[in-house]
């Protein structure tokens, strides 16, 4: 299990789901992603997203303008 | 064993693709949707940027109708390929600077490609959403064919909602989809979708007859066009586009445009390019910032800081301080009366 980070700052949906969904594919079953963003959007968009391909949420911490959501990648 | 056989659905978030993917569900087909990202996407962009739509929902819609469904969902990024359809398209465009039909065959072309990538993985067929008469440009009797044909998608695409009115295709002349389980609608009329979707228990779907692309609205296309005239050329990147949705848009003079942020939100999101392009800002007030695309002249700066004072909190004082920032340069600071409402010309205003 690997952790990685994407940044997907000053991205507009759905350019943070498409880099997130992106990245995913190049991981492995089990690694972990914290995806960087300032679209609020993200925060819904990016769950559904992990939610319909089969991934997991594992929280979202806000700081300031900025949105960290972490996603463990398979189940 | 019975090869089962699996479909690709062209998913825009609208009504109609999600009605023809469950349509599919119920003959108990596998489906996984497709979206494409043109960046002309109507995505709730300017919700993220502005401060007064904070609370307006941000779903994306295509996201959304996967889930109701069940399926998987691949977004594509195809904003580079896309240049290519809007700038050059075969069939002209609609009333703005919407070019459906060619944009349709393309995302059928680009599921095509989808389909032979992922044969293996037992995905022999396209559907869509789309209902003969439905649109007056993209989806007509005439233009069903030419899709087809012109995607290189032919007998593989099958319209589940209309398919009774056009002639079998692969999938239902090999038995993979009943036909007599399919629909026949046709015409403008929403109500057989409506009822459908009942049937079938959709109620929070998105608007029936809403459109999903910014380059059928009047105003974007208009802005759309000024910049290309404006810089005698029709070469666009992402930050051009995204730039069209913020903003109020003034052309004071040929060479250069004013993007004049609306609320502090709009004001964020433009810092953002504040290394890229020339800025301006009323510092003795509270007031929007301006990003200048195009070439401005040290001679119009005051025009420039004139009129972006007049959409500031001391649009009514004697006198203003505003801040140009030129990147690379050091930030000069002029002195100005805010233009007076009238001296704002209706002309400028893209």
């Amino acid at each position: 299990m690997s952790h990685f980070e994407l940044d997907a700052r000053r991205m507009l949906c759905p350019m943070p789901v498409i880099k997130t969904q992106n990245k995913v594919k190049e991981l492995s079953d089990g690694d972990i992603l914290a995806v960087v963003c300032t679209d609020p959007g993200a925060l819904s968009d990016i769950p559904a997203w992990a939610r319909i391909n089969g991934h997991t949420v594992l929280g979202h911490e806000e700081n300031e303008d900025e949105l960290t959501i972490t996603v463990r990648v398979g189940g | 064993m019975t090869k089962k056989h699996k479909a690709i659905a062209l998913i825009s978030g609208g009504l109609d693709s999600l009605l023809a993917v469950r349509v599919l569900q119920e003959q108990g087909i596998e489906v996984e949707g497709i979206n494409f990202y043109t960046g002309f996407c109507v995505e709730g962009h300017t919700h993220a940027i502005r401060n007064s739509d904070k609370d307006k929902q941000k779903r994306n819609n295509a996201l959304w109708a996967a889930e109701q469904l069940g399926i998987k969902l691949h977004i594509v990024d195809v904003i580079e390929e896309y240049k290519d359809v809007l700038l050059n398209p075969k069939h002209g465009y609609g009333a703005n600077m919407n070019p459906c039909l060619d944009c349709k065959i393309f995302m059928v072309s680009k599921a095509v490609e989808w389909v032979k990538e992922h044969h293996k993985d037992g995905f022999d067929f396209i559907i869509t959403g789309e209902v003969i008469g439905q649109r007056p440009m993209s989806q007509r009797k005439e233009t069903m064919p030419i899709v087809a044909g012109e995607s290189g998608a032919d007998d593989i695409l099958l319209r589940p909602l209309c398919a009774k009115n056009l002639p079998e295709t692969k999938p239902e002349l090999e038995g993979w989809v009943d036909r007599e389980k399919l629909y026949d609608f046709h015409g403008r009329n929403r109500k057989p979708q409506m009822a459908l979707a009942k049937q079938f228990g959709f109620t929070d779907y998105a608007s029936p007859a809403g459109g999903c692309c910014f380059l059928t609205d009047k105003n974007y296309s208009d802005k759309l066009v000024d910049l290309w005239e404006g810089r005698g050329s029709r070469e666009y990147e992402m930050d051009d586009i995204m730039l069209l949705k913020v903003g109020r848009h003034l052309r004071p003079k040929p060479e250069f445009k004013m993007i004049i942020a609306r609320d502090a939100g709009e004001s964020k999101y433009l810092e953002g390019y504040r290394k890229q392009f020339v800025t301006i800002q009323v510092v003795s007030h509270n007031g929007p910032l301006s990003m200048i695309d195009g070439k401005i002249q040290a001679e119009d700066y005051e025009l420039a800081a004139g009129i972006v004072a007049r959409y500031g909190q001391g649009r009514d004082a004697e006198e203003v301080k505003v801040e140009v920032s030129v990147p690379g340069e050091e930030v000069q600071t002029i002195n100005i009366k805010p233009l007076a409402i009238e001296q704002v010309l209706e002309e400028w205003h893209v």
